[in-house]
């Protein structure tokens, strides 16, 4: 077998293996707190009576491993179970939020990764000259001022001063896709700006790395200008690891966005959580929390593989 | 006259240096240096490490590496000084008028892109051909070097091809651009002595066909008398003597270069095997974990005490492995190791703190062997307290008596591994070794990171040490000279088996084994026309088979 599929192939199961974890401990954590869905539902009004009746009719009296088994078999099935306090179906409910979720979070990596990585390969080309250092302090600032206060100078400068995009990052299906990204320009600008610092540095690292390497004074022997040894001769032998900060700082862009989504007034999964989580409506904690441990994985997971592939030798065996 | 491609008037080259304890300064390290060279001519640049030689030809394409900086002086390339012209000047001349082949091929290719992008990419971006002609030039430069498949090796990365292939690979890689002069920074250096043999005649016919002007940079005399026209003998950053090749070879004028020439003049009688040997090694078969087949094959060698056996081999044969299962690192998976007249544990914790005390190991990398955070004194002081529970003026005065046999002395105790020389640094960790009086050390390689004069000293030391200390030597080398200078007797290793073994006399006296034969015939001689020598014998006999 080609050592790459062979690789590949564990990573995968590897990654399975994670999620799997991550829900029995997501589960058990839950499972811990004190108190429990039946308490939720009655709260103040309940009697030793009606939490046995309504645990009964919930089948909370069951052994724990049994409902998680149940539950876990009802996730592979996309059943995600019922909200206690809307009684909605979950897996409805959700499969529009991480829509918006994941088109907000699209957006800002389209903006973000490719600024991240222009900016970190410019700071290499200036190395500690005045446009590294503009640059390193500038994303430096913005990761250290907190998001929701970026946010709300963004909605009063430019949305209200200035009139420009939405201070509301209301969208719903009827609108357009113009009036969708007019919609969510500000949140996008925010988020870039929290993830932009960690991406831009990791490439300057890695990048400055790799420019200590034996090639790399062969590629200015050639006569390159610097800019061309950077992008053609040490991007490529710094992929993995800026794959790597690029996968973390999406995995962000999704799980993470919770303030900025509050912030905004988005109908994410962000907002979708922070409500239930306050009306401790487990079943939707527990649904949300798998589907943010999935897309964790999944992403580190991609960025792992993409770290192999990268890789000539492992590409390219003798 | 007309004017010489590349004329350099009192370059001067500086750099910065961080000593340990001391404020960054910086210092000279080519002081005022002049040379011509023709077009079509090859130069050689020869000197030990810190001579400058590299620096100088980096200096013809008016680059410093890392700290390194131009100083002063001129250097003339097709009539224009670069050392004044515009860094879009200098992009034009790196790449298009010279080029560069560095000592490993290895570290040089970008191991993320396939040989030929990296082969044609100078002559493309230099716009002296187009990609399709280039390719085309380079496919015949692969073909003219030897290349095995030269149309389709280019289409390999370069973790593909051998170590040897790469070099030549590089070496297209300089000659593709039509360049009027490459610097060969010691292309074949660290190579085996029987791939060097046939890149160095590949780049030898190169720049014979190709009329390409050469500066030729290596410590061994031997290499650069094969290819140069003339040599310039450097050293530490100033011009010792300035010739034809085969005045500085055969009538050299100064005292250091005749140095040089007569280098590795140890004279060693070679002792009778006694009754008792310290070492037997039997049946030795071992494999490295994960691994589905043998890396030593039924080994099987005897080592006398106060004698010296050799164990020499190209880089895979398998001799530092038997060093490992030697000292316990690596269990054999067959065999026997009798030491002492006692049998050794297989593995390294089975053995007693005396089996530990009499075995002792000298490196090759004298520098990651020592803590550089530790004394001299420190690191001889070790062995003494732990073998000996020495402590306090006792262990003092063994560590001075240890430093003046390595002749260094008392100064030195105080010192950290930094402030050494390589010579220095290896004496310290022969000190270490013989602190602990040990019947038999096992040397892996010692000299091959030194110079040659460095290298001889260390040889001399340790067969000084050897009649005082009574102690025996596994010397592992793939250096022959070095085989020649100091063994009593000589195991031959090739794939993992010992294809030859027996006294020296024996060894090295026909008729040969043909491995024996190769690896002998292809060290390089200081006489001219040796290359093309052996290289049409060996034409003749592959012929003739």
């Amino acid at each position: 077998m080609h050592p790459i599929v062979k690789l590949v192939s564990q990573r995968f199961a590897l990654g399975l293996l994670l999620l799997f974890g991550a829900s029995a401990m997501i589960f058990g954590l839950t499972e811990a707190l004190p108190g429990d869905a039946a308490q939720a539902v009655l709260g103040q009004s309940a009697t030793p009576e009606s939490l046995a009746n309504l645990r009964e009719e919930m089948g909370l009296d069951r052994p724990a491993l049994t409902r998680y088994f149940e539950w876990l078999g009802g996730i592979l099935q996309g059943d995600l179970g019922q909200s206690l306090t809307n009684k909605l179906d979950i897996a409805e409910s959700i499969g529009n939020r991480l829509g918006n979720t994941l088109f907000l979070a699209f957006w800002a990596a389209i903006v973000s990764v490719p600024l991240a990585i222009f900016l970190g390969l410019l700071a290499v080309r200036y190395r500690n000259r005045w446009p590294d250092k503009l640059i390193s302090a500038v994303t430096l600032t913005t990761i250290s001022i907190p998001e929701f206060l970026i946010g709300y100078v963004l909605v009063y400068f430019v949305a209200v001063k200035l009139g420009m995009f939405s201070p509301l990052a209301m969208i719903n299906d009827s609108m357009s896709l113009g009036q969708k990204l007019n919609a969510i320009a500000l949140p996008v600008i925010v988020l870039t700006m929290v993830v932009l610092a960690h991406m831009m540095r990791m490439t300057r690292a890695a990048i400055l790395n790799v420019m200590q390497s034996a090639y790399i004074e062969t590629a200015e022997l050639k006569g390159l200008t610097n800019f061309t040894i950077i992008y053609r001769h040490a991007l490529p032998n710094a992929i993995a690891p800026i794959v790597n900060v690029v996968m973390l700082n999406l995995a962000y862009l999704v799980v993470g966005v919770v303030v900025v989504e509050v912030v905004f007034v988005y109908p994410g999964m962000g907002q979708y959580l922070v409500d239930h989580v306050t009306k401790r409506d487990v079943p939707v904690v527990l649904a949300c929390g798998v589907i943010f441990a999935a897309i964790y994985i999944g992403l580190n997971m991609l960025a792992d593989i993409v770290a192999i592939l990268a890789n000539p030798r492992l590409r390219h065996p003798k | 006259m007309s004017e010489p491609l590349l004329k350099v008037r009192g370059l001067k080259i500086g750099a910065t240096v961080y000593p340990p304890g001391e404020k960054p300064h910086n210092i000279e390290i080519v002081h005022g240096v002049d040379f011509d060279l023709e077009r079509g001519k090859v130069l050689g640049l020869i000197g030990e490490s810190g001579a400058g030689k590299s620096t100088i030809g980096l200096a013809s394409m008016a680059y410093g590496r890392g700290g390194v900086k131009i100083t002063g002086g001129e250097v003339w390339v097709n009539g224009r000084d670069i050392l004044k012209t515009s860094l879009k000047d200098i992009r034009g001349l790196r790449g298009g008028e010279v080029t560069y082949v560095s000592q490993s091929a290895a570290a040089s290719f970008n191991p993320a892109k396939k040989i030929m992008d990296q082969v044609v990419e100078a002559a493309v971006e230099q716009k002296k051909f187009s990609r399709r002609q280039a390719e085309e030039r380079a496919r015949a430069l692969f073909a003219k070097l030897g290349l095995p498949d030269p149309d389709k090796i280019g289409e390999r990365y370069p973790h593909q091809v051998s170590g040897g292939q790469l070099q030549r690979c590089m070496t297209a890689l300089a000659l593709c651009p039509e360049p009027d002069l490459v610097v060969f920074d010691e292309p074949t250096t660290a190579l085996d002595v029987t791939t060097q043999i046939d890149v160095l005649m590949a780049i030898k016919e190169a720049i014979q066909d190709t009329g390409v002007a050469a500066l030729y940079i290596t410590h061994d005399l031997a290499v650069v008398a094969q290819v140069s026209d003339d040599i310039m003998v450097l050293r530490m950053g100033d011009m010792v003597e300035y010739g034809e090749t085969d005045q500085i070879i055969n009538r050299p004028q100064k005292e250091y270069t005749q140095a040089l020439v007569s280098v590795r003049s140890i004279e060693h009688e070679e002792k009778k095997p006694t009754p008792e040997p310290v070492l037997s090694v039997t049946g030795i078969s071992a494999r490295y974990k994960g691994l589905a087949f043998d890396v030593l094959h039924n080994v099987t060698v005897d080592l006398h005490p106060g004698q010296t056996l050799a164990v020499v081999g190209e880089s895979g044969s398998g001799k530092s492995t038997l060093a490992r299962v030697i000292t316990g690192l690596l269990p054999p998976r067959e065999g026997e190791i009798a030491f002492a007249g006692r049998k050794l544990s297989r593995d390294l914790a089975g053995r007693s703190r005396e089996d530990l005390r009499e075995l002792q190991m000298i490196y090759q990398m004298a520098d990651v062997a020592m803590n550089p955070r530790q004394t001299v004194g420190t690191i001889i002081g070790r062995p003494l307290e732990f073998y000996f529970g020495m402590r306090g003026a006792e262990k003092r005065k063994r560590i001075i008596e240890l430093l003046d046999e390595i002749e260094m002395g008392e100064k030195f105790i105080d010192r950290y591994p930094a402030e050494l020389s390589g010579g220095q640094k290896q004496r310290v960790c022969i000190a270490r070794s013989l602190a602990a009086k040990p019947k038999m050390i096992i040397c892996d390689e010692v000299t091959s990171a030194l110079d040659p004069l460095v290298a001889d000293g260390i040889l001399k030391l340790l067969l000084d040490l050897q009649k005082i200390e009574n102690v025996a030597y596994l010397f592992i080398t793939h250096d022959l000279a070095t085989v020649k200078a100091i063994s009593d007797s000589i195991a031959v290793m090739y794939q993992g088996r010992v294809v030859r073994y027996g006294s020296k006399s024996q060894v090295l006296s026909p008729p040969f084994d043909d491995y024996t034969d190769l690896l002998l015939s292809s060290v390089p001689e200081m006489r001219l026309g040796w290359l093309e020598e052996v290289v049409a014998h060996r034409k003749m006999e592959s012929a003739g088979h």
